[in-house]
């Protein structure tokens, strides 16, 4: 079968030859009576023809079909990067249809004339000053226009921000929630890690006790919300496609993106009129094979559902009651309390002597 | 005067035919191991296109990936073997190789060595009037050095574990680390050694280029009479020799962090179940360090083109190009502030933000010269005479892309759009066009042009047009529709988007794209066949078969080593002057003295009659010693 298609194919290329060496031996002996640059005035309409159908193709495709291309937002500055960008699409489209027009216009306009001679126009300063100033002043507006945005983007986060911790590693995510009682997330350190203590966290900070992990990303409407992202391994990169948030996760530092959610997952389905729809997190900075799986689902509750979530989930050290042998005696108390572990339970559950004594 | 004394001396040896010149080497010293800067142009330009098959090839193989994710790719397992997964699809690893190399490849071994490496060799002596290269030994090391790198390179694409992966960037930890992926062991090894060699050679090249603009000038080139090519050529050279030496330091420190346990870019690491003894380095100093030499890279690639377009729009436009002082000045802008835009590939990475603003302004500024590129070439093309030679075509068609790919560039280097944007197909599409495709054409456009010199034969002009039909189409089908996926948050370097429901569409439009790549990569077997049949049985090229101006068409039909068998030429007037009002023919040649052309002489160009004389006087005193 494939010795068919292969002499198919010998063949065909072998005909094309043969096309092309009769051409050429037409040529040569028509060639003495053809006009010098004989059919030039083809490409001179094939240009044009190219930008009118071009043109006409892309301004079609992106009215046609704007909503497939085009994600809702559901950030507070994802309505100020969208109106940027659209401030921005609708300069240089003109640019670029104004320009592409001329110049396609141009090739078919002034095509080879044996009778005309190009005019000798070699410089104009006038010219050279318009075409330099006017694009100046339009990249400044949006230069200026753009930073700040930025800056408002980048500016650190009021300290009533929601914390969450964001953890990359091949090819997973995790979430850390910094836990209902003491709001704050504990302390971590990369060399703590274990097949069960993904986070790495340093169990003598008493702020680790009652932080939570979660396979889901969930988060408050409206209410600012801070992203610290970092990388176990190699580098990942967080992006929410429709919360316009996007930041590199780098092993050995936090990295941080705060924002406002608008929508929740209900108002989204709402919305789209697709009542499967869901949030989701994608890695959008290649880390290995599995780069492409590496999907989080992302829930955005109502405030007040927020907090439930919250409340109802399970301190990691609640989860894994054994590392309440890495806490120092002394916290240990602490610990069982803002875990929510009954003191009774682990008494019988690990009979180490330290547990004995705190029950003592 | 230095510079004539050399050419005397030089001229002693080149006074016979040049039919003769090969008979003064064996097979060895004329074809392999040439000093003469035409033979190591060709061979860098053949070596070029041979990369340009394997890098086009491996984008079609991950395209089918993309386009048709279903299909079954068994009958690829006698090429690819392992690599094709017993259920008949690539392997997610070796997608991610395939990825990583076409990009290596691309960017250094075909738009840099395949670019500079032809044209700024072949054209440079031969347009500023020199012999050979200031330095012909070390003009064929640097293409020895790239060929032993294309070699390493090419061996790695061969081990079982494979070459490397992690993107043409490299970023470690991902390249740094074997277990993150197989990609990163014997294979990332091998990528840097290339890339040691390869910057080797670029640096040899690039002295060699910048010595011989300056010091083998013949006479009356001054740099005002200085095509745009050289120029270009020029201004590459120097971007390449400043930032080079970056990457290799970058790619140094890399390879201790790998081999030598050294912590430049490792910290914090837990993986494969094992805590990593580095702490205190920063993957960030990498990616500051790699986009160092990568951005000013975009211009190396770029730029020759622009020089190459520029003297082609103009030679068939019949036309001066125009505002010749505004293209040098924006060339010259442009290298200058392609040294300070670096960061703006890191909006995103956790660098500080404030930094984040300033690469911002720093990026848009750069639009500025490269708009009045743009204008400057439609303006040449304005009451022009415009003949559509296969060069012209694609000389058009670098100026459309490098339009429409280069107003992108005004979203992506505006850090706040870039949040979104950054590492999608947008920006897929924007490079691709202002710098992938665009320096494309430019080379294709080069080869067109400078074929009858290089071979003293004419390329097939109708296969020339197809070609360019094809591929000009082609290339919009296949980067225009990335913007919309690009838009819509496709992230890049996705084996396949089927795990989110964010992303599971467009299936219609990645299968356009990949059908257009197969058809745009078809395309240039047309040329294949186009250049070495040409190169043996093309039509007989007469010496100046386009009626330019520039030094190089005045060398005999097949230029020996030295060029000019005689004495070379002087050169009195820019290389612009076409269509000259009162001038008969609508070209003047650089070495007609204003002497000789009263009838179309601007005023102040009769006040250089005088000159020109003087300068005549100044040969004559210089031979009595």
């Amino acid at each position: 079968m494939s010795l068919i298609i292969g002499l198919g194919v010998v063949l065909v290329l072998f005909i094309l030859y043969m096309i092309f060496r009769i051409g050429n031996l037409v040529g040569l002996v028509k060639g003495k009576n053809e006009e010098e640059h004989a059919g030039n005035d083809l490409h001179g309409y094939l240009f044009m023809a190219f930008v009118v159908l071009g043109l006409a193709f892309f301004g079609w495709y992106s009215y046609a079909h704007f909503d497939s291309y085009t994600l809702p937002v559901a950030s507070e500055h994802g309505e100020l990067t969208d109106s940027l960008f659209w401030i921005t699409m609708g300069i240089t489209i003109v640019a670029f249809g104004v320009i592409s027009i001329v110049m396609f216009w141009f090739t078919y306009r002034y095509r080879y004339n044996a009778n005309r001679k190009a005019t000798f126009y070699p410089d104009s300063h006038k010219l050279e000053i318009v075409w330099t100033v006017i694009p100046a002043i339009v990249l400044a507006l949006l230069i200026f226009r753009g930073l700040r945005v930025w800056n408002d983007i980048t500016s650190p986060a009021s300290e009533e921000a929601e914390v969450v911790e964001l953890i990359g590693q091949q090819f997973a995510w995790t979430a850390r929630y910094p836990g209902v009682k003491d709001q704050q997330l504990g302390e971590i350190n990369y060399k703590l890690i274990d097949a069960v203590n993904e986070f790495g966290l340093d169990l003598t900070d008493k702020n680790t006790f009652d932080d939570f992990k979660s396979l889901e990303l969930h988060l408050p409407k409206g209410k600012e919300i801070l992203l610290k992202i970092r990388a176990k391994d190699v580098l990942h990169s967080v992006f929410l496609p429709h919360f316009r948030v996007k930041m590199d996760a780098v092993p050995g530092m936090y990295t941080n993106f705060k924002f406002v959610a608008t929508k929740s997952t209900e108002d989204m389905r709402a919305e789209t009129g697709n009542p499967d729809f869901n949030y989701e997190m994608a890695c959008t900075e290649i880390c290995g094979k599995g780069h492409f799986s590496m999907r989080f689902l992302v829930v955005v509750h109502e405030p007040e559902d927020f907090e439930k979530w919250k409340a109802a989930q399970e301190p990691w050290l609640k989860q894994n009651p054994e590392y309440l042998a890495k806490v120092p005696s002394a916290l240990r108390e602490v610990a069982m309390i803002k875990s929510g572990i009954p003191i009774e339970s682990t008494a019988g559950a690990s009979a180490t002597t330290q547990t004995v004594s705190i029950s003592n | 005067m230095a510079t004539v004394d050399i050419h005397k001396q030089a001229d002693v040896h080149h006074h016979d035919d040049h039919d003769h010149e090969h008979g003064h080497g064996n097979f060895w010293t004329n074809y392999i191991f040439s000093q003469d800067h035409k033979v190591i142009a060709k061979q860098f330009l053949i070596t070029g296109m041979f990369w340009a098959l394997i890098g086009g090839t491996m984008s079609v193989l991950f395209r089918l990936q993309l386009g048709f994710p279903d299909a079954d790719l068994g009958w690829l397992r006698p090429f690819l073997g392992e690599w094709i997964t017993p259920q008949g699809k690539i392997d997610t690893e070796f997608y991610l190789a395939l990825v990583t190399m076409h990009g290596t490849i691309m960017v250094f071994f075909v738009l840099t060595a395949g670019l500079s490496g032809t044209f700024s060799n072949f054209l440079i002596p031969l347009q500023v009037g020199a012999r050979d290269m200031a330095s012909g030994f070390m003009n064929m090391l640097s293409y020895w050095f790239f060929f032993l790198s294309g070699v390493i390179m090419f061996i790695s694409i061969f081990l079982s574990t494979g070459p490397a992966s992690g993107g043409w960037t490299v970023y470690p930890p991902l390249s740094a680390l074997p277990q993150a992926m197989s990609g990163s062991g014997l294979g990332m090894t091998l990528w840097l050694v290339a890339m040691a060699l390869f910057i080797v050679s670029s640096l040899l090249g690039g002295i060699n280029y910048i010595t011989t603009v300056i010091n083998l000038r013949t006479k009356g080139m001054s740099f005002s009479r200085l095509p745009l090519t050289i120029w270009a050529f020029f201004f590459t050279a120097i971007i390449g020799l400043l930032s080079f030496p970056v990457l290799f330091a970058a790619a140094l420190l890399l390879i201790f962090d790998r081999s030598f346990g050294t912590s430049f870019y490792l910290s914090d690491i837990y993986i494969n179940g094992e805590a990593l003894p580095n702490e205190g380095g920063s993957p960030i100093l990498f990616q500051h360090l790699f986009w160092f030499l990568g951005h000013p890279e975009v211009y190396i690639v770029i730029l020759p083109s622009l020089g190459i377009t520029s003297e082609i729009i103009a030679t068939n436009s019949r036309k001066p190009i125009f505002g010749y002082k505004a293209m040098v000045g924006s060339l010259l802008f442009i290298t200058i502030l392609s040294f300070v835009v670096w960061a703006h590939h890191m909006f995103v990475t956790g660098m500080n933000p404030f930094l984040g603003s300033i690469f911002t302004l720093l990026t848009l500024i750069i639009a500025v010269p490269s708009a009045v590129k743009i204008f400057n070439y439609v303006t040449t093309l304005w009451k022009g005479n415009i003949i559509f030679t296969s060069a012209m075509l694609f000389s058009i068609g670098l100026v459309s892309f490098f339009l429409s790919g280069g107003i992108t560039g005004i979203f992506l280097g505006n850090s706040a759009v870039d949040i979104q944007l950054h590492d999608t197909y947008f920006v897929v599409a924007h490079f691709h066009l202002v710098m992938g495709a665009a320096s494309f054409f430019g080379m294709l456009a080069g080869v067109y042009h400078w074929f009858p010199k290089m071979f003293g034969r004419m390329m097939d002009e109708r296969l020339g047009k197809i070609h360019f039909w094809f591929s000009f189409v082609g290339v919009y089908l296949v980067f225009f529709p990335m913007h919309y996926i690009g838009i819509a948050g496709f992230p890049r370097r996705y084996y396949s988007w089927t795990n989110f429901e964010t992303f599971n569409s467009f299936a219609d439009l990645n299968m356009l794209v990949s059908v257009a790549a197969i058809l745009t990569l078809s395309a240039q077997f047309i040329f294949i066949f186009n250049f070495f049949y040409s190169m043996f049985r093309g039509k007989q090229a007469p010496a100046n078969p386009w009626k330019a101006n520039s030094l190089e068409w005045t060398t005999p039909r097949n230029p020996g080593h030295g060029n000019w068998p005689g004495e070379i030429p002087t050169v009195y007037r820019w290389p612009y002057d076409y269509s000259k009002p009162g001038a008969k023919d609508d070209y003047i040649p650089q070495t007609v003295p204003y002497s000789e052309t009263p009838e179309s002489n601007l005023p102040h160009e009769n006040d250089l009659i005088k000159l020109e004389m003087e300068d005549n006087n100044a040969i004559v005193v210089d031979k009595k010693h």
